[in-house]
C-alpha cells in the first residue's frame, strides 16, 4: 500500500499533530517503511490462529461495583490548564472547566 | 411512487450502577459539577481502567433477555476523536467483538385507524458495553464552554437494531419494549429526562419492492418517543419529497428541534468520521464463561413473555390483559400481589387495568404512587366476592379509599353500603315494588321482558341501591312467576 503525503497530513491532523512539510515527507518515508513490515508479516499464513487483542495472554479482572473515589475536585482544579493569552489563572468556573467555546 | 422507509435504531442505555464503568467513582444524577471526576474520569497521566463487575452482569442480563449469543471473550476498544467533554481523546467501547451477539425483540406494533395491531421481531446485531461523555455547559463565561465530567465514564450499553422497522409507528413500539425491558430486568432506570435512555435513529427511503438500502441520515439523541414519532415523519416526508425532487440524500447526522418540528443537518465535519478503532492495552480480552451465565441467570427476574404466558395459563386472563398486565414490572407485580392477598384473578386483573390505571392516568401519578395498595384493593375485591358489597358501591369504596378516607370496612360501614342480602328484607322491598307497579307486572304477565328489567330497577331504587342484584332477579322472577 502506497501512503502520499495527503495521507499522511490527514493522520496528522486526525491526532491534533501539526506536521510542517518538510516533517511530512521524513514520516512519509518511516510510515511506508512500517506498511512494508507489515505487508511482510500478512503473508504469513495464520489460518488458525485467534486473533491477539492483548500482549499478555491473561483475561480482564472485574472491579466489584463500590465507590472508592471521593471529591477531589478542589485539588484537580489547583492543577487544570491555565486560561492562557497571558493570564496564569486556571480555566475553572464554579466547579466547571473552561475550553475555548464549543457550539456545533 | 410508493416509497418504503428502512429504520434501524442505535439505543445508549445508562446501565444501573454505583460507580463508573472504569473506575470507582459514583454515578449519582444531579450532583455539582465535576465532585464526581475522579482522575480516571478527567483523564489524569498514568491512570489505568479497571472493568466493573456490575456494568457486565448487566450486559449478560440483556444478552439473556433476548435470548441473544453472549460473547465468550469480547474486547474494548478506544474509538479516537476530540472533543472537550472526552479528555482522553479516545472513548472505550467495542468494535470488532462486542459482549452481546444477535439477538431479538418481539415488538407489538398497535393499530393505527383501520390497520389492526400485529407483532413484529425486531432484530437486534449486538449490544457492547462503552463509557459516556462528559457534558458542555455554555453561557457561564464569555466566549467558553463549561465542562461537567461527573458523567464521563458512566457506564452504557448501547443496543443496535438491524434495519427492520417501516414505520415510525413500529420503531416507537421497539423503543417502547426496550425501554421497558431494560427496567424490567433492572439494568437500567429508563429515566428519559435525565438522559438513561437515547435514541439515535437511521432512516432512510427506497422504492417499494427495492432490496437496496438508500442513504440513510441519523437523527441523534431522542429523549422522548413523542419527538421520535415527530422526528421520523418529518424525515421521511423530507427524504421522498427531496428525491422526488430529483436530489440525492446524503449520508448525515440531523438533529431534530421540538419547537419546529423538523430535522435539520449538523454542520458538516471537514471530512467524514474517522476514528480508527484499535484495541485498547489498557483493557485485557473480558471472558465470559457458562458459570458466569448461570449465575446471572439465577439472578433474573420472569422476563414478561413468559410472565404473559403464565398469567394465561395459571388465572385464565385473555391475551390482551395479560398483555397489559405485563406492559411493566410494577404493573404486574401489583396484579400478582393483590391476587396473593386473596382477590380472585378477573376482576383483579379487570380493576387494576381500570380502576387503577384510569385514576394514575388522570393524575399522571407512576403506581408506586398509587394510594391504594395492593393489599387494600384485594380487601374490596374480596367483599365484591363475598356479597358484602355491589360492583357499584364497590366504585364509591374504591374512590373513597383513593381519597384517604381509610379502609374498606370502616368506608362500607361509614357510608352504609352493605348490600341487603336478607332474603326477608328484599322481599318486603319487592312487594312493596310490585303493589306500586301494578301496570308493568300486567305489561310483563302479557310478555313484556322488557317490564321486568323495570321492576328490577324498581327494587334497587327502593333498596337505595344496596340490595342484592342477583337475589332481587330471583326472588322477583319468583313472585311473578307463581
Amino acid at each position: 500500500m502506497a501512503l502520499s503525503t495527503e495521507d499522511i497530513k490527514k493522520i496528522a491532523h486526525l491526532a491534533r499533530i501539526e506536521v510542517s512539510d518538510s516533517e511530512a515527507a521524513a514520516t512519509l518515508t518511516k510510515l511506508t517503511g512500517i506498511l512494508g513490515l507489515i505487508e511482510q508479516m500478512q503473508a504469513v499464513d495464520t489460518t488458525g490462529i485467534v486473533p491477539m487483542s492483548h500482549s499478555q495472554d491473561l483475561v480482564q479482572r472485574l472491579r466489584e461495583d463500590v465507590v472508592t473515589k471521593t471529591n477531589q475536585r478542589e485539588e484537580f482544579q489547583k492543577i487544570a490548564p491555565v486560561l492562557g493569552n497571558g493570564s496564569t489563572e486556571r480555566a475553572v468556573n464554579n466547579g466547571l472547566y473552561l475550553v475555548p467555546k464549543v457550539i456545533e | 411512487m410508493e416509497w418504503e422507509v428502512v429504520i434501524g435504531l442505535e439505543t445508549h442505555t445508562q446501565l444501573q450502577t454505583n460507580t463508573k464503568i472504569f473506575s470507582g467513582a459514583a454515578v449519582k444524577y444531579g450532583a455539582e459539577p465535576n465532585t464526581q471526576a475522579c482522575e480516571v474520569s478527567i483523564a489524569l497521566p498514568g491512570v489505568l481502567p479497571v472493568l466493573n463487575k456490575e456494568a457486565v452482569n448487566c450486559a449478560i442480563k440483556f444478552g439473556l433477555a433476548i435470548n441473544a449469543e453472549i460473547a465468550p471473550r469480547s474486547v474494548f476498544a478506544r474509538k479516537n476523536y476530540f472533543y472537550p467533554d472526552l479528555p482522553k481523546g479516545y472513548q472505550i467501547s467495542q468494535f470488532e467483538l462486542p459482549v452481546v451477539g444477535k439477538g431479538a425483540v418481539t415488538i407489538q406494533v398497535p393499530a393505527v385507524g383501520k390497520h389492526p395491531a400485529y407483532e413484529k421481531v425486531v432484530n437486534i446485531t449486538r449490544a457492547h458495553l462503552e463509557e459516556d461523555a462528559g457534558k458542555s455547559v455554555h453561557g457561564a463565561v464569555e466566549g467558553m464552554s463549561g465542562i461537567d465530567l461527573n458523567r464521563a465514564g458512566t457506564p452504557l450499553l448501547e443496543i443496535v437494531t438491524e434495519p427492520d422497522m417501516r414505520s415510525a409507528a413500529e420503531a416507537v413500539a421497539y423503543a417502547k419494549k426496550l425501554h421497558e425491558l431494560v427496567q424490567w430486568i433492572g439494568i437500567c432506570d429508563g429515566n428519559m429526562q435525565e438522559g438513561s435512555f437515547r435514541c439515535d435513529v437511521n432512516v432512510s427511503v427506497r422504492k417499494k419492492g427495492s432490496d437496496k438500502l438508500g442513504t440513510r441520515r441519523e437523527i441523534k439523541n431522542l429523549n422522548s418517543f413523542k419527538f421520535m414519532t415527530q422526528a421520523i415523519e418529518y424525515e421521511t416526508r423530507w427524504q421522498i419529497e427531496t428525491l422526488e425532487d430529483g436530489g440525492t440524500i446524503h449520508q448525515a447526522t440531523v438533529l431534530f428541534n421540538p419547537d419546529t418540528g423538523e430535522t435539520r443537518a449538523m454542520r458538516s465535519k471537514e471530512e467524514a468520521n474517522d476514528y480508527r478503532y484499535f484495541p485498547d492495552p489498557d483493557l485485557l480480552p473480558l471472558e465470559i464463561t457458562e458459570a458466569d451465565k448461570a449465575r446471572v441467570q439465577a439472578q433474573m427476574p420472569e422476563l414478561p413473555e413468559a410472565m404473559k404466558a403464565r398469567f394465561e395459563a395459571q388465572f385464565g386472563l385473555t391475551s390482551y390483559d395479560a398483555a397489559s398486565l405485563t406492559a411493566s414490572r410494577e404493573l404486574a407485580n401489583y396484579f400478582v400481589a393483590t391476587v396473593d392477598n386473596g382477590a380472585e384473578a378477573k376482576p383483579a386483573a379487570n380493576w387494576v387495568m381500570g380502576a387503577i390505571s384510569a385514576k394514575l392516568n388522570a393524575e399522571e401519578k407512576p403506581l408506586a404512587d398509587s394510594p391504594v395498595s395492593s393489599e387494600q384493593l384485594a380487601s374490596l375485591l374480596k367483599r365484591i366476592a363475598d356479597n358484602t358489597i355491589s360492583n357499584n358501591a364497590a366504585k364509591q369504596v374504591f374512590e373513597a379509599m383513593w381519597n384517604g378516607e381509610g379502609e374498606v370496612d370502616a368506608i362500607i360501614e361509614a357510608k352504609g353500603l352493605k348490600q341487603v342480602s336478607d332474603t326477608g328484607a328484599i322481599e318486603a322491598i319487592i312487594d312493596e315494588v310490585l303493589a306500586a307497579n301494578a301496570v308493568m307486572v300486567e305489561e310483563f304477565k302479557a310478555g313484556k321482558e322488557k317490564a321486568f328489567n323495570a321492576l328490577v330497577g324498581q327494587a334497587m331504587k327502593a333498596s337505595k341501591g344496596k340490595a342484592n342484584p342477583a337475589q332481587v332477579n330471583e326472588l322477583l322472577k319468583k313472585k311473578l312467576t307463581t
